[in-house]
């Protein structure tokens, strides 16, 4: 067929371009205003240069919540992915179980953010929470609220119960879609349980481990709402991760200016985390 | 090595199989002898690939027992078989080395890895993959990935039986010849059991010495290529063997002769006919055409090279023929059937001839 050479095509992109101006690259930009600005309210700006990056990066707060957060998202990937992987392996392939076993698992995800924290916030309540009450009435001393370790522990096993459902349904994709014919195959030639999951499981599930790895680094980095809803930051900095931070910063003292800064790092290194995985994955199809 | 005695296998894949139709093997009893090169021969879903997982323990029976040598296998595992089984589609180790992935079924039994590396460097070379040996499996055509999977069933050398389930499908016409004509001298070499599932007919006439066709769940004919081919034991042999197939037409029977509407045919004896339909089947290759016999009207002359297939009209039926590449035509058709090459079937079933 004659192709035909004009620049037509682009009015087939106008409206998301148009829709991706006004959701994010306006609200970008004004961010980028106000963090070379300094403001007192009343609509009066002063220019502040690089001040504000200058001074956030020099803070401690701000690189102690970023360590916190990078910790934070260490633990849970490394309890989270492990974890979804054994559950995919033992959910049943066939059967009436199969449709249980997934109505089970996308429970945690179906359920908002802060109805999520919530839960958790009343379920480790030592006066009326059922697992703090308990936890305190056979001698181990729970508190969240008073014990940086013990709201460490709180949050970090409710973003397991929350998230491992979304490894364990990506795992449990992949391992559906082997062919009969290889597990066949490793019977044939003796293969161990551990042979079989090493080099037949594992290679299968390697695309979707990737994007579990990525959506969940991407999710823990960016946590605020649960964390927020049960500990608000405490005890003391704690459990004050960046984005939370950035809220208490931007609305809770109003220092536009500072927040704005902050903000544009924080998304720089978002931007770079997601080039990285995107680069590793990309090469990993074009080795295939 | 070992002898197979497969005793009154029948299989189900439903729960509560009650008819003979619930069934996907209704019954194989049959005996592999050591060293015999075997192919099973018949159609899609004839039940051709679950006897062969049966016989390597993928699946257990529902009825029936198997033997390795006089010894009950048929509650062992697959891997206490020791049984060699290559697939339809390619089934590679990705993450492994063409090399790693020859030597895994050696590994996995704990073989010392000189004798492992003695074995593959032998089994690349027979598949013709020796170059590729340090490469990633996965980057490899689909036809390298099934010469490797044929080359994990060639590898171990001390297997009771190597099973082939349609290995060929996806390699192209010439490796097939060659990858072939390796089998069968592999056979010749070391006297392997080897079991061969293929619906294609030269594949298995050419592999085997003796063919199991099997139909609709059943075996119909064991026998060697020239006797499926002479003395086709079921209609449905006649027809699945041999291009065209055999031409089938209802007769009755009088005596030595067989009568075919106005036609007369001489038989060659007189058939032990029961009840029931009676059928004359005769391949094409014993049809004669000619200046005298009975009457056709021809309707189409296939010319396939080295002969021609004529397709003719006799007492309104179509039956098939063929002649040498340089005869022709006559003007006033007429065929004779030469009497060494005519079958009477009853209810499909040969019926032997007497004096």
């Amino acid at each position: 067929m004659e192709k035909t050479w004009n620049n037509k095509a682009w009015f087939l992109v106008l409206p998301v371009l148009v829709l991706v101006a006004f959701t994010a690259v306006i609200p970008l930009m004004t961010v980028v205003n106000y963090s070379v600005q300094d403001t007192f309210g009343n609509n009066v700006f002063t220019w502040a240069g690089t001040e504000w990056f200058e001074e956030l990066l020099s803070s401690s707060r701000f690189w102690e919540a970023m360590v916190r957060n990078l910790i934070f998202s260490f633990i849970i990937l490394a309890i989270e992915v492990p974890l979804g992987i054994f559950i995919a392996l033992n959910m049943p392939k066939k059967g009436w179980g199969v449709p249980v076993c997934l109505v089970l698992m996308s429970l945690p995800l179906l359920i908002p953010w802060n109805v999520v924290g919530t839960i958790w916030q009343v379920f480790g309540r030592n006066d009326i929470g059922l697992l703090g009450y308990y936890l305190n009435a056979i001698g181990i001393d729970y508190n969240y609220v008073q014990d940086p370790f013990d709201a460490w522990v709180t949050i970090i096993v409710m973003d397991v119960w929350h998230w491992t459902s979304l490894v364990v349904l990506l795992c449990y994709a992949g391992l559906v879609s082997i062919p009969d014919a290889f597990y066949q195959a490793a019977k044939i030639d003796g293969a161990s349980r551990w042979a079989v999951f090493r080099y037949i499981q594992l290679p299968k599930m390697q695309r979707v481990l990737l994007i579990a790895v990525l959506l969940r680094f991407m999710d823990s980095f960016m946590i605020y709402t649960e964390p927020f809803v049960v500990t608000g930051g405490g005890p003391g900095n704690s459990t004050t991760f960046l984005s939370i931070d950035l809220v208490k910063t931007a609305l809770g003292q109003f220092d536009l200016g500072p927040a704005a800064a902050m903000s544009l790092v924080y998304f720089l290194i978002i931007l770079l985390l997601s080039w990285v995985f995107y680069t590793v994955m990309t090469n990993y199809d074009a080795e295939r | 090595m070992a002898r197979i005695d497969v005793n009154h296998v029948r299989h189900s894949y439903l729960p509560n199989p009650q008819k003979d139709s619930d069934f996907a093997l209704r019954e194989v009893h049959h005996v592999f002898e050591d060293g015999g090169a075997y192919a099973l021969l018949g159609p899609s879903g004839c039940g051709k690939t679950t006897l062969l997982n049966i016989i390597s323990g993928l699946l257990h029976p529902s009825h029936g027992q198997l033997l390795f040598n006089g010894k009950d296998v048929t509650n062992l595992s697959t891997q206490e078989r020791n049984i060699a089984q290559v697939f339809q589609f390619p089934v590679i180790y990705d993450t492994m080395t063409v090399y790693d992935n020859l030597a895994f079924p050696l590994r996995n039994r704990g073989v010392p890895e000189a004798d492992v590396d003695r074995k593959v460097r032998e089994t690349l070379e027979m598949i013709d993959l020796a170059s590729w040996a340090k490469k990633k499996a996965r980057g490899l055509t689909a036809d390298q990935k099934q010469k490797i999977s044929l080359g994990r069933g060639l590898v171990r050398s001390d297997v009771n039986a190597i099973l082939f389930d349609e290995p060929l499908t996806v390699i192209d016409p010439h490796m097939k010849w060659v990858l072939r004509s390796q089998l069968k001298q592999l056979h010749r070499r070391f006297g392997y059991t080897m079991v061969y599932v293929t619906h294609d007919q030269t594949e298995a006439l050419t592999f085997a010495d003796q063919v199991v066709v099997m139909y609709d769940g059943g075996i119909v004919q064991i026998g060697t290529p020239a006797e499926l081919f002479e003395r086709p034991r079921h209609t449905f042999v006649g027809y699945f063997i041999g291009s065209p197939g055999m031409n089938v037409m209802p007769v009755a029977i009088d005596g030595k002769t067989a009568k075919l509407g106005s036609q007369r045919i001489e038989l060659p004896g007189v058939p032990k006919a029961g009840s029931g339909t009676v059928e004359l089947g005769i391949r094409p290759e014993y049809v004669r055409l000619g200046r005298d016999g009975m009457a056709v009207s021809i309707s189409k002359v296939e010319d396939l090279g080295r002969h021609k297939v004529v397709r003719a009209n006799l007492e309104g039926r179509e039956i098939a023929a063929v002649i040498g590449e340089d005869e022709t035509v006559p003007a006033d058709p007429k065929v004779r059937f030469d009497p060494a090459g005519i079958n009477i079937y009853a209810d499909s079933w040969r019926v032997e001839m007497g004096a």
